[in-house]
């Protein structure tokens, strides 16, 4: 077998493959502890329609929740595995814990896509134009589903978190 | 008639300066700035830095600390941005240039007509999708001028070159990749006919370089990995590094764990110098990736490193890492600021270096070695600098831990300073350094890389440091190593620094106000409440009318500021990276909105 370094694209290719296998291993523990406890529906889809606006012409309206969504929202098992999700798959590192960095807060209560469980599900499978990923092509509808009741769990009234201690003592 | 007028008046100018700093001079030996990287001033200001040199130091004189008070707008203008406005005003050839953060727009103002009107607009239209991978606000820390033409980058990793008269694009070269998660946020700069551009995204797991262009064909000349194998980082043989750690074969592949150092870090988003007498540049690297230390054991060579290199083939000719395995998130990209001074009687060619870890680095030009580092504010996470080994002396009990909160590390992630620089006067000696007074709690998190996303595993809070004002403006004396005065700020100071021969040095504060100070006391002589926080570089030039100006450009933002450009929630002190509990109060001061202001004494 000859050196993996010989051929330049054979590091880059390795690299992909171990993160595509990283991320399916942590999806399919994920779903495994789900499955143990037995209380989530494994889903094989996203809603059937969801809109990001609030505009409906000529008398309109926003097309009804889709029922599936109401199954993981305030589920407290879709919410905690989408909290783990949540951390393994990084977006800790731009939302942290719901006030946001290189994105948006999600705690605040304002929701540029609409905060409603699937446009929530939608804006995290598709990705957003102003720097959302899209995960639609990572992770498992399921597991879409419980990061999308994790985010719509942060959103909290004001008087629910304590105010945090801002002075060091070194 | 008018250039033999203005050059009179240079020359008078320049008599004066040297007579002032001649008196000076025999009284204290004041460090002197290298001719060559810092010509007589010409009232332009074509570089962020000012000059190779870096003292971000205006010959002119007219405002002073007599006649400051009298100080007034004379025109301003409205980026329509609405984040943190980082970038240092150019002026060049009576032409003013500002480049917005993303979406990077560049505005060139004539400043020869009434009101300094809008000559041309250069829009990139950057991908909007940069924006997610952008840490800490979508900056850009400034444009650079050189013979006709106007060099820029934008956040989804372009650099672009402008007919500086017309706006018209000459060429455009793509550097990096958003998917990769790397971004540019930087302020080139021209060295021997060549840009010289680094890479930001040490938070996403990027590995960083250094890249030089031809300022002709903005093709790819040399590029100069962080991390990796000595090819890459361009470490040949005659690369000699004054401390023993820093020699070594292929010392950025063996000091991390396999195949780590490919998502290592050690970006470069600060600021270069230039020496034209010894050939050398001289830049810092960014930290380590990800923060939790504990997946990558060793010293991660070159991340928080300082490299010096020939401009015209990249090749290093030596290094020295401030931060050796470096737990929190210390980078190295900090300004330098060139000058010669006596050390011990004996002449020596250093450079300033404010360093993030807290500690004021003077290094010898030619060998890299460490001539003094000594703590410019509170510092409990160091509790030395070695000049033996030249690697700081850890304080154990402020090293960072997996899934164990450490508290108090002082200072915190973003430094005692962070990016924004320092300016040199020559006529006081001394070096003005706008910087922060924060702690942090920290905790160390597992992370899996996934390209393009956060590769953090850290979670931190921030807090006011003692004394409970977060930011400080300090004076700092290099020859005695100490401080001669400090101001102290409310809020962290994320504004850079001027200082002029009228004997003001002039910064910005988080909540607006665009201050003078006197340059040799503190004194404050004048402030002005722009529209916006203050994250800025503030510039002096003279204008067509021969009179002396002074431009800010206004907007908060920047990591400090996201709070307030992001619509952050204070709620989650995690937030923007640990910055946003301390920062809750900055949404009652200020609001967001890019505005250049432009100020001089009235006209009789």
């Amino acid at each position: 077998m000859s050196s993996p370094c010989r051929d330049p694209e054979r590091p880059a290719i390795a690299m992909r493959l171990l993160q595509i296998g990283l991320v399916t291993l942590l999806a399919l523990s994920a779903n495994d502890v789900l499955a143990q406890q037995g209380a989530l529906p494994n889903v094989d889809r996203g809603p059937e329609t969801a809109s990001v606006t609030g505009l409906f012409p000529n008398g309109g309206a926003p097309p009804p929740p889709d029922p599936i969504g109401t199954q993981f929202e305030a589920n407290k098992l879709a919410i905690e595995g989408g909290e783990v999700l949540f951390g393994q798959m990084n977006c800790t590192g731009c939302h942290f814990n719901g006030g946001g960095g290189m994105g948006p807060a999600l705690m605040s209560g304002h929701w540029r896509y609409g905060g409603r469980i699937d446009q929530i599900y939608e804006s995290i499978a598709q990705g957003r134009p102003n720097g959302m990923p899209s995960w639609q092509l990572v992770l498992q509808p399921t597991m879409i589903w419980e990061l999308a009741a994790y985010v719509k769990s942060l959103s909290v009234p004001v008087s629910q978190i304590a105010v945090p201690d801002t002075g060091a003592k070194p | 008639m008018d250039a033999i007028w203005t050059s009179k008046r240079l020359q008078l100018l320049l008599a004066g300066a040297l007579l002032v700093l001649h008196a000076a001079s025999a009284a204290a030996q004041l460090p002197t700035v290298p001719a060559s990287a810092a010509p007589p001033d010409d009232g332009q200001w074509t570089m962020p830095a000012k000059n190779y040199a870096a003292t971000r130091y205006s010959a002119l004189d007219e405002i002073n600390g007599a006649n400051v008070k009298n100080l007034q707008v004379a025109f301003a203008f409205s980026t329509g941005v609405v984040h943190g406005q980082e970038a240092a005003p150019i002026v060049a050839n009576n032409t003013m240039y500002i480049v917005t953060p993303y979406p990077n727009i560049v505005f060139a103002l004539d400043l020869t007509r009434p009101g300094a009107p809008l000559k041309w607009s250069y829009r990139p239209r950057p991908a909007a999708a940069s924006q997610g991978v952008a840490c800490c606000d979508v900056v850009n820390r400034g444009a650079t001028y050189s013979d006709s033409r106007v060099f820029f980058n934008t956040l989804d990793n372009n650099t672009i070159a402008l007919d500086a008269e017309t706006g018209e694009m000459l060429w455009t070269t793509k550097l990096g990749d958003i998917n990769t998660g790397e971004t540019i946020t930087m302020a080139p700069l021209v060295v021997k006919g060549k840009v010289l551009v680094g890479d930001s995204g040490g938070e996403l797991g990027v590995r960083g370089w250094l890249t030089a262009l031809d300022v002709n064909t903005g093709e790819i000349v040399w590029r100069a990995y962080a991390t990796g194998p000595d090819k890459d980082v361009l470490i040949g043989p005659d690369f000699r590094s004054f401390y023993p750690s820093g020699n070594g074969v292929d010392l950025g592949v063996k000091t991390w764990p396999e195949d780590a150092w490919k998502t290592g870090g050690g970006t470069m988003w600060g600021w270069i110098a230039y020496d034209p007498d010894l050939n050398s540049i001289y830049y810092g690297t960014a930290n380590p990736g990800p923060w939790n230390q504990e997946q990558r054991p060793g010293d991660n060579k070159w991340t928080a490193t300082l490299f010096a290199r020939d401009p015209d083939t990249g090749a290093a000719k030596w290094a020295l890492q401030y931060n050796p395995h470096d737990e929190h998130d210390y980078d190295g990209i900090n300004e330098q600021i060139l000058v010669d001074m006596n050390v011990n009687g004996k002449p020596r060619k250093v450079l300033l270096h404010p360093d993030r870890n807290g500690h004021l680095y003077v290094v010898d030009r030619e060998t890299g070695e460490i001539v003094s580092a000594q703590p410019y504010g509170y510092v409990n996470s160091i509790l030395s600098i070695d000049l033996k080994t030249g690697r700081p002396v850890m304080n154990p009990d402020k090293l960072t831990k997996l899934d164990t909160v450490v508290h108090d590390i002082c200072p915190t992630a973003s430094g005692l300073k962070d990016w924004n620089p320092s300016a040199y006067s020559p006529l006081t000696g001394l070096m003005y350094i706008p910087h922060e007074n924060l702690c942090m709690d920290w905790k160390s998190r597992q992370v899996a890389y996934i390209a393009g996303t956060p590769f953090l595993g850290a979670e931190v809070i921030t807090k006011a440091g003692p004394g409970g004002n977060r930011g400080e403006f300090t004076a700092w004396d290099p020859v005695k190593g100490k401080a001669v005065w400090t101001i102290k700020e409310d809020l962290p100071l994320w504004s850079g620094t001027m200082a002029t021969a009228g004997g003001l040095v002039f910064y910005g504060t988080m909540d607006g106000w665009f201050k003078a100070v006197d340059a040799k006391t503190g004194e404050l002589k004048w402030q002005f409440r722009t529209g916006s926080g203050i994250v800025g570089q503030p510039v002096a030039y003279r204008g067509p009318d021969g009179h002396e100006y002074v431009a800010i450009l206004s907007g908060v933002g920047g990591w400090a500021g996201a709070i307030v450009s992001g619509d952050l929630d204070p709620r989650d002190p995690t937030g923007a990276l640990g910055f946003n509990g301390v920062m809750a109060d900055l949404k009652t001061k200020t609001a967001p909105g890019g505005t250049l202001y432009v100020f001089a004494l009235p006209r009789s």
